[in-house]
């Protein structure tokens, strides 16, 4: 049996995920591809790791899933997230969306990883050439180095 | 008695990604000051949820629930 909405611990098959969503009622496949970056405002990454709530992570992306068929009812959507140490251009996550017709494709895969970013209980710990940081929201702006919210954070 | 899970930096910050805790009929967010106190974190933008469910902070725990304190998440 395959599992739409899975965490894994391994390297993520990009080929995997989107044979999950092929069918004949689909003319279009997007997929998304999140990979590791190694530059963030100047700064270097040596390499992160991802550290998930795993039961729950899976519940919320299967959540993530049943929204979306509530906006796009032809889509159907597979979604898979690694955790665990992961280097320069490895791949963190993989979203793959079909669809009838490419628009609700594109429109429901962006949809995904928006949510990804405010749901579902992922975090990523950065290992810069100076120090590590968790990163402590979604829009990968804020960091908190001595572990936890401080000065202006702290109102 | 309730599980309480701790991800991230609350979970370097404490030192333990489980408690066992007396906690039933608290509310959330009555646990959640007492562990603001007891451990001087700032749990403002902590979310949390129970039985993998995030849950209000008047939500009232019960024996059995197992309670996860979840920062900002950051995956994608």
């Amino acid at each position: 049996m395959t599992t739409l909405f899975t965490i894994t611990d391994q390297p993520i098959s990009i080929e995997e995920v989107v044979h999950k969503v092929i069918r004949p009622e689909a003319g279009a496949v997007t997929t998304f591809i999140g990979t590791v970056r190694e530059l963030t405002n100047g700064k270097r990454t040596l390499f992160l790791q991802y550290e998930a709530y795993v039961s729950m992570a899976e519940k919320m992306l299967a959540q993530i899933g049943i929204e979306i068929k509530e906006r796009w009812p032809e889509a159907e959507v597979a979604i898979t997230h690694r955790i665990g140490r992961l280097e320069i251009s490895d791949i963190a996550v993989v979203i793959a969306v079909s669809t009838p017709h490419r628009k609700d494709a594109y429109e429901a895969n962006r949809y995904a990883i928006e949510r990804i970013k405010q749901i579902v209980p992922i975090w990523k710990k950065e290992y810069w050439e100076d120090g590590t940081e968790w990163v402590g929201n979604q829009l990968e702006t804020k960091a908190y180095p001595k572990g936890k919210p401080e000065g202006e954070d702290v109102v | 008695m309730i599980t309480l899970l701790f991800f991230a930096y609350l979970k370097e910050t404490i030192g333990k990604e489980r408690l066992q805790l007396d906690a039933s009929s608290m509310t959330v967010k009555a646990l959640k000051q007492q562990l603001a106190s007891d451990y001087g974190l700032d749990l403002q933008h902590v979310m949390v949820a129970v039985n993998e469910e995030y849950a209000v902070d008047d939500r009232v725990l019960q024996a059995g629930d197992i309670v996860a304190f979840i920062p900002p998440v950051s995956g994608g």
